[in-house]
């Protein structure tokens, strides 16, 4: 799989205005890993492979020195990890989990992500996501399902500067684009 | 604008939501013993409340989980949100 070149549809792209900054970010590998948490046998397998446990708080994450995972649902998470890296992690998840009720899945190439900064991110983002991103309640570190538009997106606050990654599917990428540029140019007009 | 309190992630949004009907509807136990007509009860037949109703909704937007409302259906105010297995909670309306 790593022989074939994955392009989505914003690949590579860039755009600035004045101080905002969106980007499409490098192909990161995306592993989809579904488990009972109240299961040890799934936290301990799941720890020597990731090197971490899955949280359990609801729109979190734990960060490791190449790999984040991220809370999508109570037996539901996204491990975020280096393109290179996937096969091997998949491979050791699937043979620490065996004989578990549990699901690991690569979406690597279904969902791109992209990557917002700058003071006007979170106005940005709420001319679509009705999530509360005052960093009093969406501060660094939180994470959430949501949507932006008419497209379900996964959000994640890398820091307070604001920065935010936008994780999206491949078709949905370019009306995401699209639309948080309309507001970038809105934004450029008004200043 | 309503913001419901999903089981799970908390309170969002309505529009991260999706609506999908009367809940607590029980599968037939033995469905080889009823009626055409007890089959058409189960299939079609739904109630229609002016007032407090209970409903199976789901966070499309966010976790993809299904959950229970407690809801009235003239104010749209919801009493109550709950995981799905949980016991109907009693509710004043």
């Amino acid at each position: 799989m790593n022989d074939t070149k994955i392009t989505s549809p914003v690949y590579n792209r860039v755009r600035i205005d004045g101080p905002t900054r969106l980007s499409e970010l490098p192909l990161c590998g995306k592993i989809n890993l579904r488990g009972n948490p109240r299961n040890k046998q799934f936290l301990t397998a799941t720890a020597s492979v990731l090197g971490m446990v899955p949280p359990i708080q609801p729109n979190t994450r734990h960060m490791g020195s190449t790999t984040t995972l991220f809370w999508l649902g109570p037996d539901e998470w996204l491990c975020h990890c280096e393109i290179s890296q996937t096969e091997t992690l998949i491979a050791d998840l699937r043979s620490g989990l065996d004989g578990l009720h549990c699901a690991v899945v690569e979406v690597s190439d279904y969902y791109t992500v992209l990557r917002l900064d700058g003071s006007h991110s979170a106005a940005l983002l709420s001319r679509a996501c009705p999530l509360d991103l005052h960093p009093s309640v969406f501060g660094k570190g939180a994470c959430a399902q949501t949507r932006f538009g008419h497209a379900s997106i996964f959000l994640h606050k890398i820091s307070n500067a604001p920065s935010f990654e936008i994780q999206v599917r491949w078709s949905f990428a370019e009306y995401v684009w699209d639309y948080l540029v309309s507001g970038m140019r809105a934004l450029a007009a008004s200043d | 604008m309503l913001i419901i309190e999903c089981p799970w992630c908390g309170k969002r949004d309505q529009s991260e939501f999706t609506a999908h009907g009367e809940a607590h509807i029980a599968r037939p136990g033995d469905p080889y013993k009823l009626s055409d007509e007890e089959w058409g009860d189960y299939v079609f037949f739904r109630k229609n409340p002016k007032g407090l109703h209970y409903e199976r909704w789901v966070h499309s937007h966010g976790c993809r989980r299904w959950f229970n409302v407690a809801r009235c259906t003239i104010t749209d105010h919801i009493y109550a949100t709950y995981k799905p297995g949980d016991v109907r909670p009693e509710v004043e309306e």
